[in-house]
């Protein structure tokens, strides 16, 4: 792909003074930055340090509230995400932009000039996807996706656009370490081709391996710019937090008690074609433990989530057990009368409805397990507004959620704020049972050890915690037993001391060929 | 020069008040301009219309007799729609409402008992509400667009209806006119005030609007459909179920159409004719989208909705244009709190030239 002539001396994009303000907060504070031409510019900053906010500015999302932004020297108003493609700058968003009724084609088609046909633009993403090495089929329905597939329609559709600057928020929070490995592979070929990249990410291992500049915003400000590989992860961590961040300390000293979640010979059809069916998925959480479900995304780990929460209850009632009880035909809400807690892995939609405001989204999940304390004027069912406020705050506090005002919109938190209110609203009730689905998914790395805490500190206060996560180093934090889910079958769980990253992989990898093996003996 | 719509970073608290207005302000300055058109003096045109129906007692009762239905269904219509399930066949339940609660007074015509007219309400809503079972029913179990079946069984209705009146229940004393016989005393529903006709079917329709109000703002049943309507997946997280809310709402907003139904003919028209609706259940939806899916809202666009009934009429009469003009005002209402609903989420700019806008050509 040519790139679009440029001026040979200069940045490529200068930002000065630039000021977002939501009524009197502001979210980004006279920030400057500079990006030059063919570099991996690295953003760092903790939750909700203003870093989405300001590339949403720069990609014409949000209008800032004062200063500049230049591209190429020449000053530019960005007013549109339209008149940012038109400069040659795309976006890949923390949080996507696509339409699930649509195929992946048609999603892609939507952004791209109307007189191209839909047949070139399936072609081109397909050309695209398998030489930056992000396998998509352009004819899958958007809803039937992955998270981690999602955000690859995201990167192709960004690439598509030939661009000059690409800015990528926190692309990597859902993918696997392979399939992030790739995606560096691509982001150094745009870099050989003369591109540049704005890379947002809470990973500092990544950052310091790819990125040849970062900045570094802490409550909106721009407090300082360093060589990453010049620092050691922990030292860009205290530069973003502003002291050093704790290290999660697993394996309490419990026993480990009764099994308290059990499935059995799990078997789910899929329910969509783009499913993932699980197969005969067997697993067993004792309290005290902390069992850790590791694999490729959009391998059954939604499915699996699922079938245990009793969002899509199962036939069987035997196949899932909690506390030794049948609730495989039970809903999510009797599971949660017995003691379990549940968080999905997508926030907006799923664990919280943007729109709604923080104390009614506590009403969400415990509408039904904290109706005494929620909940009066008998059969009317009056929500306590008071009382689920109170709780509101106090798990606010507790997880130290950062928000504008005092029971604001979820939609208007940072991702990860967002998720340590998903998470603390859970541990708040102190479950005995608690299924995580990617725990800390673009969540900062202080707020991130803070959640794997909570979760190791849970199992050792007797509680039986599931993660499912597809991040290694998550796992081997917290996990006390670890399993790998791969095509919807699970392995046999081997504790986590024996475990290696090695050893995974080959779980992951080598497991099918064994698996299969007796999958089809037993078909027959 | 062109016009742009961006979209605002937050929805605007002070648009989301003031589309209505501006929605019925512009209604009024185009009404005065098809007036114009037509010749007539725009100004007098538009106070024979909006302002001399307000003006005496009797004309206010009647006022408040035509708001009753299209508050009723307009209230049951704002669950539905809240919960992202779209009845657009109220109409229809609205006649099934008005025949099952007529059964009484027509057949069992000898039957004289206070317990009449509870029973004929009762079966009323009964009648609304199984109606509006079947799009429920298609919709939940068969993944069928509710839009087009409960549009569609609004003309089976008619036809029903149309078929009752001239065959099984006509009226055998009523010289082969196309009607039932008049209903007895114990199915009228009666007056509420000493000062004119306006029947206990208003009473029913702002005690609905309240009760609606209560639920939507302080009960879990009123956050399930807030929930449920905004993201289906969160409603299943939640516990709740996306199946069952479309039975509810739609039962729910059958009952108070079918409700609305046998107040109109046992309050105002007091037999079955081939037509008793002059579309209040369209002219619901529109009052259910002018009051912003508030149950209090929908009290005030439904006595406005109304007055376009009232006002054609008048204008018939006074200046005398056709009263397809009632027609025309609902549909300029609606258009225009369709569009300036875009206000809430987007901000207008005019925007002069593609370049001149992307670059200020400082740096040259
Ligand atoms: N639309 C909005 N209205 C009000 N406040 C907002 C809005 N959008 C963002 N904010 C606030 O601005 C701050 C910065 O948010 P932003 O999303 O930029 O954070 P971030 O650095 O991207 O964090 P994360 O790593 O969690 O994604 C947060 O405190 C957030 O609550
Ligand atoms: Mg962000």
């Amino acid at each position: 792909m040519p790139v679009k002539g440029q001026i040979a001396s200069g940045p490529l994009l200068a930002v000065r003074d630039l000021t977002k303000l939501f009524g009197s907060f502001a979210a980004c504070n006279t920030i400057n930055l500079h990006i030059e031409p063919g570099e991996i510019h690295a953003l760092l900053g903790e939750n909700g340090a203003g870093k989405s906010t300001l590339v949403k500015m720069l990609f014409g999302v949000l209008a800032p509230t004062a200063g500049e932004i230049s591209w190429m020297g020449d000053n530019v108003r960005i007013t549109s995400p339209g008149d940012a493609r038109k400069l040659g700058i795309a976006m890949v968003f923390q949080h996507f932009s696509l339409f699930e009724a649509l195929t992946v084609a048609e999603n892609i088609a939507l952004s791209m000039d109307r007189s191209i046909s839909l047949a070139r633009v399936a072609e081109e993403a397909a050309r695209l996807s398998r030489l930056y090495g992000l396998p998509l089929d352009p004819s899958a329905h958007v809803a039937d996706l992955s998270v981690g597939e999602r955000q690859r329609i995201e990167i192709v559709r960004a690439l598509l656009q030939n661009p000059q600057l690409i800015i990528l928020d926190e692309p990597t929070s859902v993918l696997t370490p392979q399939e992030a490995d790739r995606l560096f592979e691509t982001l150094l070929k745009l870099k050989a081709e003369g591109r540049s990249v704005l890379y947002i990410s809470h990973r500092l291992e990544e950052v310091q391996r790819i990125c040849d500049r970062a900045t570094v915003l802490r409550h909106g400000k721009v407090t300082g710019a360093c060589d990453p590989r010049a620092e050691t992860p922990a030292s860009l961590a205290r530069m973003m937090v502003g002291n050093d961040v704790a290290v999660v300390t697993p394996e309490g000293t419990s026993t480990k008690g009764d099994v308290q979640l059990e499935a059995r010979g799990l078997s789910v059809a899929a329910r969509t074609p783009f499913a993932v069916s699980l197969k005969n998925v067997s697993l067993k959480v004792r309290a005290g433990e902390v069992l850790a479900i590791a694999g490729v995304a959009g391998n059954g780990q939604s499915e699996l989530f699922d079938a245990l929460s009793g969002e899509y209850p199962v036939t069987d009632d035997n196949a899932v057990q909690i506390r030794q009880r049948p609730v495989g035909a039970k809903n999510i809400n009797a599971r949660r009368l017995m003691g379990a807690g549940f968080v999905p892995e997508e926030r907006h939609g799923h664990a919280a409805v943007s729109s709604l405001s923080l104390s009614d989204n506590l009403v969400l999940a415990r509408n039904q397990s904290d109706k005494r304390a929620f909940l009066g004027g008998g059969f009317l069912k009056i929500i306590r507004q008071g009382a689920v406020k109170a709780a509101a705050k106090r798990i606010s506090e507790a997880m130290d959620v950062r928000k504008s005002g005092e029971d604001p919109p979820a939609g208007s938190l940072s991702g990860g704020n967002l998720q340590k209110f998903i998470v603390g609203r859970e541990l708040d009730r102190q479950p005995a049972v608690l299924v995580v689905n990617q725990p800390t998914w673009g969540v900062d790395a202080g707020a991130a050890s803070r959640i794997r805490q909570a979760l190791v500190d849970l199992a050792k206060a007797g509680s039986a915690v599931l993660v499912i996560s597809q991040d290694l180093d998550e796992i081997f934090e917290v996990a006390t037993e670890i399993a790998v889910i791969s095509e919807g079958r699970l392995s046999d769980p081997y504790p986590a001391r024996e475990l290696s990253r090695e050893k995974i992989g080959l779980l992951m990898g080598g497991m099918h060929g064994k698996m299969e093996g007796a999958g089809a003996a037993h078909a027959h | 020069m062109r016009i742009e719509l961006e979209k605002r970073p937050k929805v605007s608290a002070l648009y989301s008040i003031l589309s209505p207005f501006i929605a019925f302000a512009l209604t009024i300055v185009f009404g005065g301009i098809m007036f114009a058109l037509l010749g007539k003096n725009p100004v007098a045109a538009l106070y024979s219309f909006f302002v001399e129906p307000l003006s005496e007692v009797w004309s206010l009762h009647e006022l408040a007799i035509k708001a009753a239905p299209l508050i009723l269904i307009g209230v049951g219509l704002s669950v539905c729609f809240r919960s992202n399930n779209w009845n657009i066949g109220a109409e229809g339940q609205f006649i099934m409402g008005a025949i099952a609660g007529s059964i009484f007074p027509v057949v069992f015509y000898e039957w004289q008992s206070p317990l009449m007219l509870p029973l004929m309400l009762l079966l009323g809503m009964v009648g609304g509400a199984l109606f509006a079972a079947i799009p429920a029913f298609l919709k939940a179990h068969m993944n069928t667009n509710e839009i087009l079946t409960s549009l569609m069984l609004v003309y089976v209705a008619q036809l029903f209806l149309d078929w009752l009146v001239r065959g099984p229940w006509r009226n055998p004393q009523g010289m082969n006119f196309p009607e039932t016989r008049s209903f007895g005393v114990d199915a009228i529903l009666p007056e509420m005030l000493a000062s004119g006709r306006t029947h206990w079917g208003f009473a029913f329709a702002i005690l609905a609007a309240l009760a609606v109000w209560f639920m939507m703002r302080y009960t879990l049943r009123g956050f399930e459909i807030t929930v449920l309507g905004q993201s289906e997946r969160a409603g299943r997280f939640a516990g709740f179920s996306s199946r069952k809310m479309i039975w509810f709402s739609m039962l729910f907003s059958g009952a108070l159409a079918g409700l609305a139904g046998i107040s109109e003919v046992s309050g105002a028209i007091q037999q079955l004719r081939p037509v008793i609706s002059p579309g209040y259940g369209f002219t619901a939806i529109i009052v259910a989208f002018l009051g912003r899916l508030n149950p209090l809202g929908i009290i005030a666009a439904g006595l406005v909705l109304a007055l376009t009934y009232l006002g054609g009429e008048a204008a018939q009469l006074s200046i005398g244009v056709s009263d397809k003009v009632t027609r025309v005002f609902q549909g300029l209402l609606l258009f225009f709190v369709l569009s300036c609903d875009t206000l809430i989420h987007y901000r207008i700019r005019l925007v002069r030239e593609r370049f001149a806008a992307l670059k200020t050509d400082e740096a040259h």
